[in-house]
């Protein structure tokens, strides 16, 4: 079935619009559909926790956002479509650039920390103000600085990432995507590739950007703990949709759906 | 004739032919290395046209053999009024043919790099010729390095083959001197010794230097 385009906004005005919205996605990787029908909108300064078992599409949704295509639906992040571009009044599918251009208000973080080898700390944080906003090499550099500050790497700014542990590497991640100064950030399971003990040093640089900026988050996590602490909002996906959504404590302390139920009981009994 | 007064009478000549040779390998390696690193971007495209040349490209230079490329480079090419003289036939046959397979090289170099690095420089919003010249292509060079060695050394064993359209180098020069001397295992046995040391003492230490000199750059030393 084609999905009729008409019925979409060609923005999304107005000072209550959301910062971003998904309209009935879909996305499919050939026969398999990973997330149907989903519909989701997030505040400006919304805090999102997405949690749910492997394969509900989870992460999916963040990929929808900054690295996929999507079969049917619309994605408009600051008003503006992202996923389609407006021509003669209607929306068309984004072409490659405009698709790249929309999501310049996006920032990412990933599982791996995906940090540029070759680079230094500081480089990789100067890379894209340098390369993709043009900014001046010393502007970029100051603004690296303070964000290698804020997440307190500063003293590490001259070392390659081979040379950093995974916490370390992770901050300068979350510091290289704050460079292009985002109005959305998404975090992919960033902590799920740390060892325990460090997991700390980059939840404490997540807790500061929620309470001393604001931003718009989305945040993939397994750490129910964490979510529940820092987020406004609780998505619980199962199989490509949202089973159940709420305030922390709400979802956590009174799942109303079964799968909800067993899942954070599954949780808990790993903990 | 002793084997010293056979270098003091032909050693010269050997000089020179070496001289070519290094002069056809240096030559060779950078048209192969520009066209490896062309063909082997192009054979990644997604589209259709774009790859289908560098496929054709790679297909011939690497299906068939390197003198009979050089034949038809010097001896065919000019009978539809492109014609090149014996020097630069020589290492043009010789650029392409390796060309070809370092496209391969490339290609695999740049696949080696792990899918989170293009993701990552598209989250920064970087346009594709940017995510390549500033993310992938470092990254895959360090990757290419060691087998980019095993291809210089065939290339300068192939330059050998340049000699059967009379370019003088060192094999031309071996064979001519052989020629007139007869002295086969002198003459045959310095251009062994002079072709191993090209490819032993020079060429691999240089690749291992440049491999050490990027590593660091990389900060993986």
């Amino acid at each position: 079935m084609m999905d009729d385009l008409t019925q979409y906004p060609l923005t999304l005005e107005g000072a209550d619009a959301p910062m971003v919205s998904f309209r009935n996605v879909t996305k499919r990787y050939g026969s398999l559909t990973v997330l149907e029908g989903l519909d989701l909108d997030v505040a400006e300064g919304e805090m999102i926790a997405i949690i749910g078992p492997s394969g509900s599409g989870k992460t999916t949704v963040l990929r929808m956002l900054m690295l996929e295509r999507i079969q049917e639906g619309v994605i408009y992040v600051d008003g503006k479509p992202i996923t389609h571009q407006a021509k003669n009044g209607k929306l068309v599918p984004a072409s490659d650039r405009y698709l790249r251009r929309a999501r310049e208000p996006i920032g990412m973080c990933f599982q791996h920390f995906n940090l540029f080898p070759h680079m230094t700390a500081l480089q990789n944080c100067m890379e894209g103000p340098v390369q993709v906003l043009g900014m001046s090499r010393r502007d970029a550099r100051e603004r690296a600085e303070d964000l290698l500050e804020m997440v307190g790497m500063i003293d590490k700014k001259d070392q390659h990432p081979s040379r950093l542990s995974g916490g370390q590497q992770q901050r300068v991640a979350i510091a290289r995507a704050l460079a292009m100064r985002p109005k959305v950030m998404l975090f992919d399971e960033v902590t799920s590739a740390l060892d325990p003990e460090v997991i700390g040093e980059v939840t404490n640089v997540i807790k500061k950007l929620v309470t001393e900026h604001n931003l718009t988050m989305l945040m993939v996590t397994h750490q129910m703990g964490f979510a529940r602490d820092i987020s406004d909002r609780v998505c619980f996906f199962y199989g490509g949709r949202i089973e159940e959504q709420g305030k922390p404590a709400e979802l956590f302390d009174n799942p109303q759906r079964e799968r909800t139920q067993q899942f954070l009981s599954a949780v808990k009994s790993a903990d | 004739m002793s084997y010293w007064e056979f270098l003091s009478e032909y050693g010269p000549r050997l000089i020179d032919g070496t001289l070519v040779t290094a002069a056809q390998f240096f030559l060779a390696a950078a048209l192969a290395i520009v066209i490896a690193l062309i063909a082997g971007l192009m054979k990644l495209s997604p589209y259709l046209p774009v790859r289908a040349p560098a496929v054709v490209y790679i297909e011939v230079f690497r299906g068939t053999s390197l003198l009979v490329q050089l034949y038809w480079i010097f001896f065919v090419l000019p009978l539809f009024g492109v014609s090149f003289d014996k020097f630069t036939a020589g290492f043009v046959a010789v650029g392409m043919n390796l060309g070809a397979y370092g496209a391969e090289l490339v290609r695999g170099g740049i696949q080696s790099v792990p899918k989170g690095q293009w993701e990552a420089a598209y989250s920064l919003s970087m346009s594709p010729l940017r995510r390549m010249w500033r993310i992938i292509l470092p990254q895959a060079l360090l990757n290419m390095l060691p087998p980019w060695g095993n291809l210089l050394i065939e290339l300068l064993k192939g330059t050998a083959l340049v000699a059967l359209i009379s370019v003088a180098d060192l094999m031309f020069e071996a064979r001519q001197i052989n020629g007139s001397t007869y002295l086969s295992a002198q003459t045959f046995g310095s251009a062994l010794i002079i072709y191993y040391i090209f490819a032993r003492l020079i060429i691999t230490p240089f690749m291992r230097w440049l491999e050490r000199v990027m590593r660091r750059k990389l900060g993986r030393a």
